[in-house]
């Protein structure tokens, strides 16, 4: 279970669900994927349902048989036979129609439930970077686990019972209608006792079950930090008081948990012996006078048991159904926010010789085909990222092609900022960037993001093969290629030192490797895509400058021909580039090459000669 | 490991049982209330057929009757009330008997579950780091919440379900064999076929659903990386392909869950084709004797209610199993947990730890603890108590490795780490780690306030205690430049501090401890160079019998160390002073001159 202690206000772990209908209707459009199965199961549902009504009807006719005095026993049996021989049969339908209903509804709901899987997923992908940003891992993750788990608790269980228990419910009161009237009344006052207990029961059951939702949130929260603090609590002999806060968070879960445990165990027996108390007043009402035939009311109570049977089974459902329309509600908020839009008209075309260019679509329709040279500007850019606190103000750069430019500054003075502009990852409030003078967000986005190439500060490998993990910068790139992008990265030594070379699993990010060796791996990952514009985010931060500096060997080659940002803490990595940007504050204080602004005294000379603290 | 796997289930819940220790009687006391929840709601089907045979058809012999004197039952309105009311009071008993048992089911499943946690809780905090490695952070979470979970509504299941079903199975047969004993031969047919069958089922059912959870887990695991690596995904515009790779693995998912489910759905069908079947024979065989005169027809109708008890209590116990079966999984990730060999363990003794002397003797270690992947090979040097050493060296040239020997963070696979002239291994792990303090390459700070942080070091510090180490850090000025001083609340990881402050706090933290060794692993990267400077003068004069591991990438910051350590590939390339590695070692100038490259211009430029 996800760790929940920073959901955001509009995505809480909410039981009950806003638009129930709504939220229902939208799940059950999944069905489309499986639409005649689904047809033929819910028809088969239709069958059992009568079936198992019209064998329970059986006992009224076959008691009254035996109740019969006026013929001879064996006319009697021969009657009575031919009775049983139809309900036999009844029931031999129920049985195989109830064989194939949850056939068919077993492949059904697990088709919907990979359709659905899908769609959150592709979805996701079309989601802006803004998104991921603005919500956790833990946050997402959960509508992976637990929003879907709850789905497929319905869809699996739930669904099913719930369409036979209503369809069970409707003929079995049409059958006591039928019997009799006078009965039914005791029926109606039961259903609204069951209704009003397992509304009440199920109030209180699901307010201790969000505290308890709670308190696992803290015992997961609290696992998560000490473990990812396991060196530190190691180094301080700190075990033993982790494991005292430990007990406090896990005692507190315990009780939340019993009382809400409690809540929901008791309705099963509730359940069960309302309606043993109302098979005890039916039996006697009846027999003092409601019916006169022991046949009529020998069915009648076999549909009260029904009745309570079915009811219960929707009271015990109930639960369920509310979580996973909780989560389904959750589900598809997510599924409606807001795709990120690819609506640029300025596309990548490759020339006869391998040349790329721009296609400029002009009004008349027409096209003006524009050289790839990877040429970014800046003009008078402001951004925010919440409309408020501003990022970025008036800054402006020109960054010809081919160029080294860096950003020096704080955390927080906006160098990644620009970065996630240039490649739309948000777009600019006011001024603009332009790429081989066209407007950014003039272009595709993808082929804009195609021709830039970006090594992050967290490397992020995929499990997989070292191999296919350089090949990610481009999917058609030969083992040779990956080989050639290795060595540029000077990643090639150490990955021929691994166990299996360049085919060493790399699981979970690439535990099994250095901080440092990942950075390589992710620095060949972008050669090998061979960009023209390389957008280097502290990629050299866990990297000896020894190290660094034969990187920087093979990096000099890789940049040739190719446009740089280069963003870096130390200083030793910006010192050769074209330009460097001192930013603070959203604002560039200092341009210029390393000798300018060593000349200029300002900034740049405090950090450079250890007078000023970057955080 | 797939070996080892296959050894936990063998282990299965033996393992976890002890875990009801505390909360036996709720435990006992459920199966009780519940005999009696049982007990009650067997007898209604015989009131009913009371009711119907003596109330209604006025039947001379009925179920019960030598209960009831002739003057009631001559009384029908009187007799019909009575066995209606003794009916709605057991009844409400069995109600209040099946309260009491969802309560103290609760009460059990839950303290269990909690007894369960801390047992997983204490196990990994006794993990040395290569077992951590083995598990990851988001695999051990789930161990100790989901998984525990899982087992938590097992037992409180089990302990109401194991009792009732069997009890209610055995009642209702009595109960039956009583009303009729040729009739109820029925069921001693019935049940060992059923029961068959569900184990037959559950058996091929069992491995299916392991593999169709692992193929789950992979899918979630394979969202977690895309989530993580977004970025990367988007700058490298791969979405589609990320999207066709989770398209198989939830097709996958699919087949494997439709596969495993598959066999399941034919419990429901063969359960009710049974049930009808018992009770088609029973009505025939029962009407017939009913037509025939030994037989009531109330007494024919309850009969049919305690097939429909036999039938469905065995459900329950199928129901039961399957939960059991889909619980195994959790159980065994459990016990690959609770049955990790710890492989550092220290001896409980009272050796203290004299002086900060160290000694390396051909120390070889491996991460992998394997001959031909050593990640430090033969190292032997010695340490003098009270001197400053420096360790340079490129990226995963065996830094950190080094130094997480003398706390015994890790083992050496061949050779011996030496404390005060004794191995590390004779030490008392507290001991030992009290006496050498580390501040990490990734610091971690806790939620907390930052003199909760400090105290980790010494939960007993006085306040002026931790003042002077803050001063030694140089982290006193920052702090009391927040509003509340050293009350500052720190979010989960220290967000509020930047990286330069919090390298100073933890190596505050670390000097609280005062011990006898003091490891910097590269823990003042991001403080600027001035502080760093005032932080080592400090240590030089107020650290002088402590022994000083600093491992750094900034050449000035150990340039003025007592020797200096040149680590590389693994093997010590060179030991010495700044000016004699400055003479002799290749490694040592390279790096120097990496990070001074233009430092004649730069003194060009300042002249």
């Amino acid at each position: 279970m996800p760790n929940q202690r920073e959901i955001t206000a509009d995505f809480k772990g909410k039981r009950r669900p806003d638009n129930p209908i709504k939220t229902l209707g939208r799940i059950f459009s999944y069905y489309k994927h499986c639409r005649w199965m689904f047809i033929v199961a819910v028809l088969t549902i239709l069958v059992y349902s009568a079936a198992t009504i019209g064998a329970s009807y059986m006992m009224k006719p076959l008691v009254a048989v035996l109740e019969q005095s006026d013929i001879l026993p064996d006319a009697k049996l021969a009657k009575y036979l031919a009775l049983i021989i139809g309900m036999a049969a009844m029931y031999f339908t129920a049985v195989i129609t109830n064989y194939f209903l949850n056939y068919l509804m077993l492949i059904c709901s697990n088709r919907v439930l990979c359709e659905l899987r899908k769609d959150m997923f592709n979805k996701m992908q079309a989601l802006p970077i803004k998104f991921f940003d603005t919500h956790t891992h833990g946050e997402l993750m959960s509508y992976y686990t637990n929003d879907i788990d709850a789905i497929r608790e319905m869809l699996s269980g739930s669904i099913t019972q719930l369409i036979i228990s209503c369809t069970s419910i409707v003929g079995v009161v049409t059958m006591m209608l039928i019997l009799s009237r006078k009965l039914f009344l005791i029926v109606i006052v039961l259903g609204f006792l069951v209704f009003y207990t397992v509304k009440i029961i199920g109030k209180k059951s699901s307010r201790n079950f969000s505290r308890q939702q709670k308190a696992v949130a803290a015992v997961n929260g609290y696992i998560e930090e000490m473990m990812a603090g396991q060196k530190v609590v190691k180094a301080f002999n700190h075990e033993e008081a982790c494991i005292n806060t430990f007990d406090e968070l896990n005692e507190e879960l315990c009780g939340a948990a019993t009382r809400a445990n409690t809540y929901s165990n008791i309705i099963g027996p509730i359940m069960n012996n309302l309606s043993h108390i109302f098979y005890a007043i039916t039996c006697t009402l009846g027999v003092l006078g409601l019916v006169t035939t022991g046949s009529v009311l020998i069915a009648f109570l076999g549909y009260i048991r029904q009745f309570a049977d079915r009811i219960s089974q929707i009271s015990q459902q109930f639960n369920f159904v509310l979580l996973a329309l909780a989560g389904s509600e959750r589900v598809f908020k997510l599924m409606d926010v807001e795709p990120e839009l690819d609506d640029g008209d300025v596309i990548l075309v490759e020339g006869e010789n391998g040349e790329k260019f721009w296609r400029v679509p002009c009004k008349d329709g027409s096209f003006t085909d524009i050289p790839l040279v990877g040429k970014v500007e800046l003009h008078n850019v402001d951004f925010s990222y919440d409309g408020k606190k501003t990022v970025l103000h008036d800054v402006s750069l020109y960054a010809k092609s081919g160029q080294k430019i860096a950003f020096v500054g704080s955390t927080g003075a906006g160098k990644t900022t620009i970065t996630n502009l240039i490649n739309r990852f948000y777009d600019v409030d006011s001024g603009e960037i332009t790429y081989d003078g066209i407007d950014v967000r003039r272009i595709k986005k993808r082929d804009l993001r195609g021709t830039l190439g970006m090594v992050l500060q967290d490397t992020h490998l995929f499990t997989g093969t070292v191999m296919e993990n350089i090949r990610y910068g481009r999917l058609d790139a030969s083992d040779d290629d990956c080989i050639e992008a290795a060595k540029i990265a000077n990643a090639h030594y150490f990955i021929s030192h691994l166990p299996e070379g360049y085919d060493t699993m790399l699981e979970s990010d690439g535990a099994n490797l250095s901080q440092g060796q990942r950075q390589l791996i992710a620095i060949a990952r972008a050669a090998v895509s061979d960009p023209i514009v390389l957008i280097l985010d502290e990629a050299t931060s866990s990297i000896d400058t020894r190290t660094e500096l034969l990187i920087e060997r093979g990096m000099d080659s890789l940049m040739e021909g190719r446009t740089v940002f280069v963003i870096a803490h130390r200083l030793s990595t910006v010192r050769n580039s074209n330009a460097i940007m001192v930013l603070e504050h959203g604002k560039i204080i200092e341009r210029g090459d390393h000798d300018d602004l060593i000349h200029q005294k300002g900034r740049y000379y405090d950090l450079y000669t250890g007078m000023f603290e970057l955080s | 490991m797939e070996k080892d796997a296959n050894q936990h289930k063998n282990m299965g819940f033996k393992r976890i049982l002890p875990c009801a220790k505390g909360y036996l009687i709720p435990t006992f006391l459920t199966p009780l209330f519940i005999v009696f929840e049982v007990l009650l709601e067997v007898l209604i089907p015989m009131l009913m057929a009371a009711i119907v045979d003596g109330g209604l058809y006025r039947a001379d012999d009925f179920l019960l009757k030598e209960f009831f004197s002739p003057e009631l039952i001559a009384d029908q309105k009187r007799f019909v009330i009575v066995v209606g009311g003794i009916m709605i009071v057991a009844a409400l008993c069995s109600l209040a008997f099946g309260m009491l048992a969802a309560r103290t089911a609760a009460v059990a499943g839950m303290g269990f579950a909690k007894n369960l946690r801390k047992l997983i809780f204490e196990k990994i905090q006794s993990f040395s780091f290569r077992n951590t490695d083995r598990f990851s952070t988001p695999s051990l979470v789930m161990r100790s919440t989901a998984d525990v979970n899982n087992l938590q509504n097992l037992y409180q299941t089990a302990i109401r379900m194991f009792v009732r079903s069997p009890v209610m199975m055995i009642l209702a047969a009595v109960m039956a064999l009583r009303i009729n004993a040729q009739l109820s031969v029925i069921f001693i047919v019935a049940v060992p076929i059923l029961l068959a069958i569900l184990i037959v089922i559950g058996k091929i059912g069992r491995p299916r659903f392991t593999a169709a959870l692992k193929k789950y887990d992979k899918l979630n695991a394979s969202v977690q990386e895309n989530l993580t690596g977004v970025r990367v995904v988007k700058a490298f515009v791969r979405e589609d392909y990320e999207k066709e790779k989770f398209a198989a693995a939830a097709n996958e998912v699919e087949k494997a869950q439709v596969f495993a489910s598959r066999l399941f759905t034919l419990i429901g069908p063969i359960q009710m084709g049974i049930m009808w079947t018992c009770a088609i024979i029973l009505l025939l065989l029962g009407g017939k004797q009913v037509i025939y005169g030994s037989l009531q027809k109330g007494e024919l109708v309850s009969l049919l209610s305690y097939t429909n008890q036999v039938v469905s209590s065995l459900g329950m116990i199928g129901m039961v199993f399957t939960m059991l079966t889909m619980t195994r999984a959790s159980v065994g990730r459990i016990n690959e947990v609770l049955d990790e060999e710890i492989d550092i363990i220290g001896p409980e003794n009272d050796l203290k730890v004299e002086n900060g002397d160290i000694e390396f003797r051909n120390v070889d270690f491996s991460y992998t603890n394997s001959e031909d992947n050593l990640n430090l090979h033969d190292i032997s040097l010695h340490i003098r108590s009270g001197e400053t050493i420096g360790i340079v060296g490129g990226t995963g040239e065996g830094k950190s490795s080094f130094v997480q020997l003398i706390p015994r963070f890790y083992d050496v696979l061949h050779g011996e780490v030496l404390l005060a002239g004794r191995n590390v291994k004779d030490y008392s792990l507290y001991e030992l780690r009290e006496s050498v303090s580390m501040v990490l390459q990734k610091n971690m700070l806790f939620s907390g306030t930052i003199r909760d942080n400090l105290r980790w070091g010494d939960p007993n510090a006085s306040d002026a205690e931790i003042e002077e180490a803050c001063r030694l850090a140089c982290a006193h000025d920052f702090i009391m430049s927040f509003p509340k001083g050293y009350d500052t609340d720190l979010g989960q990881g220290g967000v509020n501090v930047s990286g330069g402050q919090k390298q100073r706090l933890c190596i505050a933290r670390a000097l609280l401890k005062k011990p006898k060794v003091l490891i910097l692993d590269d823990s003042t990267s991001a403080v600027d160079s001035k502080t760093d400077e005032s932080i080592r003068r400090a240590f030089r004069e107020s650290l002088k019998g402590t022994t000083k591991l600093i491992i750094a990438q900034r050449i000035s910051s150990i340039q003025d160390a007592d020797r200096i350590i040149v680590l590389d590939k693994g093997t010590v390339s060179d030991i010495g002073t700044h000016e004699e590695l400055m003479k002799r070692s290749e490694i040592y100038q390279e790096v120097y001159r990496s990070q001074n490259k233009s430092s004649a211009n730069k003194e060009g430029g300042v002249r």
